[in-house]
């Protein structure tokens, strides 16, 4: 009762956040001192970075974890991990987009050979090499095992692109919300909108890997009952004098 | 896992020894390879580039394709499978054997093409020589990280296109590693930072293999 209340509430929930983000971000926030309007992509760019880097991503890994320890080996877990990579592959392409759009009047390029820049087009590398060697294997069992190993290779990327700031000289900005020391950098209705555009993206993504996870089970299903059609079919082609 | 290792590497080079692609088809590929870099650089570029690290490198990264593939193709002739599944080798011993087999034909061919940049593209001698102990390292993790991701595609019809696809992303770092080295060896700059991370990766590769091997190879 409960699951389904959540599972009913989760879209709607969802779209209003996205749209107090939207309206936060667009009408009642201040613009910046220096950046002007262009500061205001700071409540899209790093929420979509969170999802596609940390959230998503994460959920593929740990989901390819669980496959490949024993005890937790289900095709459920595998499904769960095809289905978060695809919602990466999105976020990750997005939080390209949205970076570039900002790059392009800061640092007057749309694209910098920088190591936060490089290594997260990597990770997305990363995931669509995932999906293709997805499409590439018939065998269920097989192409579970393969591509959640594939998936804990390719998570290697990930601390690589968060510590790429700490690590290399980069044209992007290092830690904005928080310092080393974990002070707060950003306060007031500022601090508030990029709160809400953290939740707002992070439902978006369970809403997605919920439709996505349901439509790819609702595939399988019907796949396998094709299938039990077609031998039954062949069965009685078979009996026919 | 040492033994096995050492038998399996002994295996592949046996089988390459006899054969002879590396020498007859492999190590003309990068050579030409290297030529057309210098080419699509123009007469003007080649002989004095910064790029050369970078394009001897590039050209490595396909070498490495073409002997992760060649030695897929070998490992799934018919009976192949089934007589090292007989055996009952362990899995680590085996991705540790044909890393070493690879890594092998690497530094070889990448010794005679990185000759090759000197001549061709001016390199300096006493730099390459300097350079060539992380050459080593970068080619080692690039036989780990291609054995891996080689069992990674399997062996069926679509393998040839996904190897690339699967093994390109986790190469970059390697290639940038490598060629950052390198010009820094060449024409100075930081040096240690791009040694860690080939050591890391050559690491990492490693360990996972060891790990996941046997699960890629499971039937």
């Amino acid at each position: 009762m409960m699951k389904q209340l959540v599972a009913r509430l989760l879209g709607p929930l969802t779209l209003l956040l996205l749209a107090l983000t939207f309206w936060l971000g667009l009408w009642v926030t201040p613009p910046d001192r220096v950046q002007g309007n262009l500061v205001r992509l700071v409540y899209v760019h790093p929420a979509i970075a969170w999802v596609a880097l940390y959230v998503s991503f994460g959920t593929a890994t740990i989901a390819s974890v669980l496959y490949l320890w024993g005890r937790t080996r289900s095709l459920t877990v595998d499904r769960v991990a095809a289905c978060a990579m695809e919602v990466s592959t999105v976020f990750i392409v997005l939080t390209l987009i949205t970076g570039s759009i900002w790059g392009r009047p800061t640092w007057g390029v749309w694209w910098a050979w920088d190591a936060r820049l490089t290594s997260t087009a990597i990770l997305g590398v990363f995931a669509l090499a995932y999906l293709a060697l997805r499409r590439a294997i018939d065998d269920v069992e097989t192409r579970a095992r393969r591509s959640a190993v594939f998936a804990i290779i390719a998570a290697i990327n990930v601390p690589i692109i968060h510590f790429s700031v700490v690590w290399w000289k980069t044209l992007h900005q290092g830690a904005t919300v928080f310092t080393s020391n974990r002070t707060l950098l950003i306060h007031g209705v500022q601090a508030w909108t990029l709160l809400v555009s953290f939740v707002a993206f992070t439902l978006l993504f369970a809403w997605l890997l919920r439709a996505r996870y349901r439509l790819q089970a609702l595939r399988e299903a019907r796949g396998a009952r094709t299938l039990v059609e077609a031998l039954e079919q062949r069965r009685r082609e078979g009996a026919r004098p | 896992m040492i033994r096995i290792a050492l038998l399996v590497a002994g295996k592949d080079l046996r089988i390459e020894g006899r054969s002879r692609v590396l020498l007859w088809q492999v190590v003309p590929f990068g050579a030409m390879a290297l030529l057309l870099a210098g080419l699509a650089l123009g007469p003007t570029q080649a002989g004095h580039s910064r790029a050369a690290p970078g394009l001897f490198y590039l050209v490595m990264l396909f070498v490495t394709l073409l002997m992760v593939a060649r030695s897929r193709a070998i490992e799934s002739r018919p009976g192949t499978r089934a007589s090292i599944d007989t055996l009952g080798l362990d899995p680590a011993g085996i991705f540790l054997g044909k890393t070493l087999a690879l890594a092998v034909e690497l530094w070889v061919t990448g010794a005679l093409l990185l000759a090759g940049t000197v001549v061709v593209l001016h390199t300096s001698l006493h730099g390459t020589l300097v350079g060539a102990p992380n050459v080593v390292v970068t080619l080692g993790a690039l036989a780990a990280a291609g054995v891996l991701h080689g069992a990674l595609s399997g062996s069926n019809e679509g393998a040839a296109t996904l190897l690339p696809m699967l093994s390109l992303p986790a190469f970059s770092p390697l290639l940038i590693a490598g060629e950052r080295a390198y010009s820094a060896v060449l024409h100075g700059g930081a040096l240690w930072e791009w040694w860690t991370i080939s050591l890391v990766a050559m690491a990492a590769y490693l360990g996972l293999g060891i790990l996941l091997y046997g699960v890629l190879e499971e039937s």
